[in-house]
């Protein structure tokens, strides 16, 4: 029995969005009699983080402190249109669609305080405390919750706004194949290093060490998140994941936990960051996504380092056991 | 097995339960006792969101028949926080984000502190194998592992204090 190890790398540039032949994500915002602001949307939260990227960017927009913003996502049937959360999209499509809704309510909301205070929008600031002043002036202030409750009661305003980004068709052009089919894009490397076991074919993936460009991020923590989550799926997708494992042939597919095999706890390895932020041009505050990038990289890496160990050219995934040691047989009979 | 009533106490309470021929402890905790943490994921065994504890055993819920424990004591997550406070635990969870969607998060916490009630001081190893049976399809488990040693460093900590 032999344990060989490997290293391998991959770069991928990963587009954020699609065009989808039109593809909008809208938002809806409004204060609340006591200056809450509640952002409605149809785009979903899986875990990923999006209401709270979505509060924190509405807050930051509005200029209100971000506990009192509430994110209000509950309903695809009664809610401002959103195409979905998938191609590394909502951060992007959504983030924008409510920072022009939140500037809309800013202005109305400036309107109001401006009447209060017997002075002109322009001579206005918020502090992002809750409250809204004359420049340079920090005494002459009217609160967030009092204009609130001014342009409910007194002087009959609604302090809401309406945005939509919209990423619009592109078709292919017929003659060249050209179209443009994201928004921005974000940029990976990661490397692999694996351990090959050569009698029984088991790979056990040592270390994940990855690069990532995701424009400015709004939250890090939650990029980490997603960084790490994607490594185990990567890993998952690599190694053991398949609905068909004789595709095209569905023979021994998979029909629940005990057969559709994933890595648990136990297989992960050390996973290592570096996150760097170069702002795209179009992004919420300079955002890209980042959700679908962080499970591709290392998919290839790992594959790459599984070849470096062994001298063979696998290029289907996952790659068992089973396919480890028929690569080495063929190698063996110097077809490899 | 027949029909019957079972008696069980779940979190600290006597409960009478009257079950079919086939019944599970995770459908009669999560349907007619509303404990909703006992999340119904495979229904098989295989991904652990139904943990429970039983008489201080790590237990997969859907695969218990309910006769098999009459008579005995069964913790739910709900039974791990009855003052419905954040819990040390919890706490961790949250500073480590160790939760994104948070189907799993109650099974974890149960193998969690099934794993820390036999062993206050596991290594890192033995914290992921206790998490073996587990599925998190979201995390990459290590916030989870980090969440864990945080606890027991805590735990220690304070024992040594």
């Amino acid at each position: 029995m032999t344990k060989l190890r490997g290293t391998g790398f991959a770069a991928v540039n990963y587009p954020t969005g699609m065009h989808l032949g039109g593809d909008p994500t809208q938002s809806l915002v409004h204060a609340t009699t006591s200056g809450n602001f509640v952002v409605t949307m149809s785009s979903v939260d899986l875990g990923q983080g999006l209401k709270t990227i979505l509060a924190q960017i509405a807050a930051e927009a509005l200029g209100v402190p971000y506990d009192t913003v509430i994110v209000d996502t509950g309903d695809t049937d009664t809610g401002p249109h959103c195409t979905g959360t998938f191609a590394s999209r909502t951060t992007h499509r959504a983030g924008n669609a409510v920072i022009m809704a939140a500037e809309e309510a800013r202005k109305v909301m400036l309107e109001v305080a401006a009447e209060k205070l017997e002075v002109g929008v322009e001579d206005l600031e918020t502090d992002g405390l809750g409250n809204i002043h004359v420049k340079g002036v920090e005494d002459k202030a009217i609160s967030v919750a009092e204009t609130a409750g001014a342009a409910h009661f007194e002087l009959g305003r609604t302090i809401s706004g309406r945005g939509i980004y919209l990423k619009p068709p592109s078709p292919m052009d017929p003659e060249t194949g050209e179209s443009d089919p994201d928004s921005t894009q974000a940029h990976a490397c990661t490397v692999a290093e694996v351990e090959v076991d050569t009698e029984t074919g088991d790979v056990q993936v040592l270390a994940i060490k990855s690069a990532y460009e995701v424009g400015q991020q709004v939250n890090p923590e939650l990029v980490k998140g997603q960084i790490v989550g994607g490594a185990w799926m990567g890993i998952g997708h690599a190694l053991q994941e398949t609905t068909a494992p004789y595709y095209p042939a569905i023979d021994h597919a998979p029909r629940d936990f005990q057969t559709y095999q994933m890595p648990g706890a136990v297989d992960m390895p050390e996973v290592e960051c570096e996150v760097l932020e170069i702002a795209s041009r179009n992004g919420p505050f300079g955002a890209k996504g980042v959700g679908e990038m962080v499970t591709n990289s290392p998919i290839p890496a790992i594959v790459n380092a599984i070849n470096n160990a062994l001298g063979v050219r696998i290029t289907q995934i996952p790659v068992t056991p089973e396919v480890v040691l028929r690569a080495l047989d063929e190698k063996a009979a110097g077809g490899g | 097995m027949a029909s019957g009533i079972v008696s069980i106490k779940v979190n600290g309470r006597a409960e009478e339960v009257v079950t079919g021929a086939v019944t599970t402890l995770q459908d009669v905790l999560r349907n007619n006792l509303d404990y909703t943490s006992v999340k119904d994921g495979c229904s098989q065994g295989g991904c652990g969101a139904c943990s429970v504890i039983v008489d201080g055993e790590l237990r997969l819920s859907c695969l218990t028949p309910v006769q098999e424990v009459d008579g005995s004591e069964v913790v739910t997550l709900e039974g791990l926080n009855l003052s419905n406070s954040i819990t040390a635990l919890q706490q961790k969870f949250i500073e480590k984000y160790a939760a994104q969607c948070g189907f799993c998060t109650p099974g974890m916490m149960v193998a969690i502190t099934a794993l820390l009630d036999r062993n206050a001081n596991p290594s890192r190893d033995e914290i992921a194998e206790a998490l073996a049976g587990n599925i998190c399809r979201c995390t990459g488990y290590l916030p989870i592992i980090e969440a864990v040693e945080s606890i027991v460093a805590e735990m220690a900590g304070i024992a040594g204090d």
